[in-house]
């Protein structure tokens, strides 16, 4: 039971990293009050350029780094569309991941030739194995990139609300005028949360394609970025929320995997509608206290 | 006398020319078109689109294709454009989840021969079906994994429980048990064609309840089963490349001998709506066991000859792999097992 239990949980943390990477990345962006609908797209293309990078360099850091710079470099695109432009939110970003999606599958194809089998590197990030034999092995043996995401959750969090970064994002997010007045530069502070959140997002991609896979493949982010914009909601755009978030679906999916394997005389159709199913149910439960950033989806534009 | 001489002269002239005549039909090659609705990355179109590569690179036709059409509508525009603009000999495709708008555009081409993955039937006068029936590759497969089974628990990763996936799923058990009768199957669904990551995900799982080899139906289970030094059967290509210490062995599918058939009944003005299924089994060549690679080596004898004997059997006919489509669940398996 304990080793039930215990490989449950690895394989929570496994499961939840990529979406809370992104989500962070979301939960910043959208605090400083846009909604960054690209996450899904910048994802593809993070975990593509990634391991296009990793692959001819070598380097998987050089892949992370190409990463992390692909998600920089589409917020910035996400940033001119929306904040320089003041365009629809929703269709900036949506055209976003139209745009890095189809970049990136046609690159792939452009690259490795419609191969039917996905390119794989020869080394990619291993798990860490710390007190592995023990019964806590399978829960802390993870990789690397899910302890940064685990140790980015008090970090951001004391970010936004301790620090003074943090207070003229949220004053950007929830007031531009006043933070205007203020003298606060909210053009820049919008780019600032989208550089950095765009390259948390960037990360989340590469987590899959350099570690969790060590491949690249079409589907390889399947709705894991529309996932980390549900957690951000169901997080109230907290930190530490977005982590039990991010916990309580890898969580249900981790179960799920196990359940079927295990042979659980239910049918499989209930057992993969588990995770969706809940989280509805917790947002549903949690979306009647959110508190958006007041001025999410609002382009500001300055007067005179 | 001069006239017997002469007969056999005649008779190889009559059959030059007879043979000519269509012939000329096959020096212009046939235009072909596909439309899959999936990503030609994905293995199951992939297969159909390596195949007419090669027949491209024969000289046999001219190839071009959409892929990633999806399941939204799209398919029976582009098979409309395509049938009037283009007018191909053929159209190659899948038709699964596109299945009325590929019969319907069929109807109203019937000049253009439509060939078509399907889980349902062909339709006069032009609609023929195919499908990738590797289920006998999937039984010797299953045959192994029984026998090199120490646990007694064998995993099984697979998309969704369609019957293309119900028969590999269960032939594959089939052959388990009987080299084991004991053996415990674990079957899981990841409700994806395509997403690697779950797919491991699931892999790791059954791995935690015991499973000490896996058959790989999706991408990400053999990645599973390299990290925690298991074996791993691939599906539908010769996957040993991806890990040559893992992948054993799998089945292969081979639209070859399909494509073949289909233009030598086109260009000879034969062409009739019929269920291609045949030319997807290991009897004609549509499936195989893959290479063991460097597993020929390290693998039993007797096995090897077990699995080479069995193989031998099915391509002569003497042996049959039950064909059997029903959903596979883990409680079954298992409750089966325990009995």
């Amino acid at each position: 039971m304990i080793e039930f239990i215990a490989t449950v949980l690895g394989a929570t943390l496994r499961i939840s990293t990529p979406i809370l990477l992104s989500g962070l990345g979301e939960t910043l962006i959208e605090r400083a009050g846009i909604l960054n609908l690209g996450i899904e797209g910048t994802m593809l293309l993070a975990a593509f350029n990634g391991f296009v990078v990793a692959q001819t360099t070598g380097s998987l850091f050089a892949g992370l780094a190409a990463a992390m710079l692909t998600g920089v470099v589409l917020g910035l695109l996400m940033g001119f569309l929306t904040v320089t432009l003041g365009l629809n939110q929703h269709v900036s970003g949506l055209g976003i991941t139209l745009l890095a999606s189809g970049l990136a599958l046609f690159s792939f194809r452009l690259l490795y030739g419609g191969a039917s089998t996905p390119p794989s590197l020869p080394e990619s990030f291993r798990v860490i194995p710390i007190l592995s034999g023990t019964p806590l092995g399978p829960v802390l043996s993870q990789y690397g990139l899910t302890y940064l995401a685990l140790l980015l959750v008090p970090v951001l969090s004391l970010a936004i609300t301790r620090t003074t970064f943090g207070l003229r994002l949220r004053a950007v997010g929830e007031n531009p005028e006043a933070a205007d007045m203020a003298g606060i530069n909210v053009y820049r502070m919008r780019y600032l949360a989208l550089i950095i959140g765009g390259a948390l997002i960037g990360l989340g991609g590469a987590f899959l394609s350099l570690a969790q896979l060590g491949a690249f493949t079409h589907g390889i982010i399947s709705g894991r970025g529309w996932v980390a914009i549900a957690i951000v909601i169901f997080g109230n755009w907290q930190p530490v929320k977005v982590l039990a978030g991010a916990l309580l679906f890898g969580g249900l999916q981790a179960l799920q995997l196990r359940l079927q394997a295990e042979g659980v005389p239910l049918p499989y159709e209930a057992l993969l509608a588990l995770p969706y199913i809940l989280t509805i149910i917790a947002l549903a439960i949690a979306g009647r206290n959110a508190s958006y950033p007041a001025a999410l989806l609002k382009p500001y534009r300055r007067e005179g | 006398m001069n006239a017997r001489r002469l007969l056999p002269f005649i008779v190889v002239i009559a059959i030059v020319f007879s043979f000519s005549f269509p012939s000329f039909a096959q020096d212009e090659p046939l235009d072909v078109f596909a439309a899959y609705a999936t990503a030609i990355e994905e293995p199951w179109d992939g297969v159909i689109h390596t195949a007419l590569l090669e027949a491209e690179e024969a000289g046999l036709i001219t190839y071009q294709y959409i892929d990633d059409i999806g399941y939204s509508g799209d398919m029976e525009r582009i098979l409309r454009e395509v049938a009037e603009e283009q007018q191909p000999d053929i159209i190659f495709g899948d038709a699964f989840g596109n299945e009325e708008a590929v019969r319907r555009v069929a109807r109203d081409y019937p000049e253009i021969a439509f060939v078509f993955g399907s889980g349902l039937g062909p339709a006069e006068p032009n609609l023929s079906v195919f499908d990738n029936w590797i289920h006998e590759p999937a039984y010797l497969s299953g045959l192994i994994a029984g026998t090199l089974s120490e646990s007694g628990i064998v995993g099984v990763v697979a998309g969704y429980p369609v019957p293309e996936v119900n028969r590999l799923v269960n032939a594959f058990t089939v052959g388990a048990r009987e080299a084991n009768p004991d053996i415990q199957v674990l079957v899981t669904f990841i409700n994806s064609w395509f997403d690697p990551a779950a797919a491991k995900e699931a892999a790791l799982a059954q791995i935690d309840a015991g499973a000490d080899i896996l058959f790989a139906e999706r991408f990400g289970v053999i990645e599973a089963a390299a990290e925690n030094g298991l074996l791993a059967f691939g599906n539908m290509s010769d996957q040993n490349e991806l890990a040559p210490e893992t992948v054993i062995t799998g089945p292969v599918w081979n639209m070859t001998p399909t494509v073949e058939y289909v233009i030598s009944q086109v260009a000879g003005g034969t062409y009739t709506a019929q269920d291609l299924k045949d030319f997807s089994m290991m009897a004609k060549g549509g499936a195989s066991l893959a290479p063991f690679h460097g597993f020929e080596e390290t693998l039993d004898e007797d096995l090897i000859e077990l699995i080479r004997t069995r193989e031998q059997e099915i391509l002569d006919g003497l042996f049959r792999v039950p064909i059997n489509e029903d959903t596979p669940t883990g409680a079954e398996v298992a409750e089966s097992a325990g009995e």
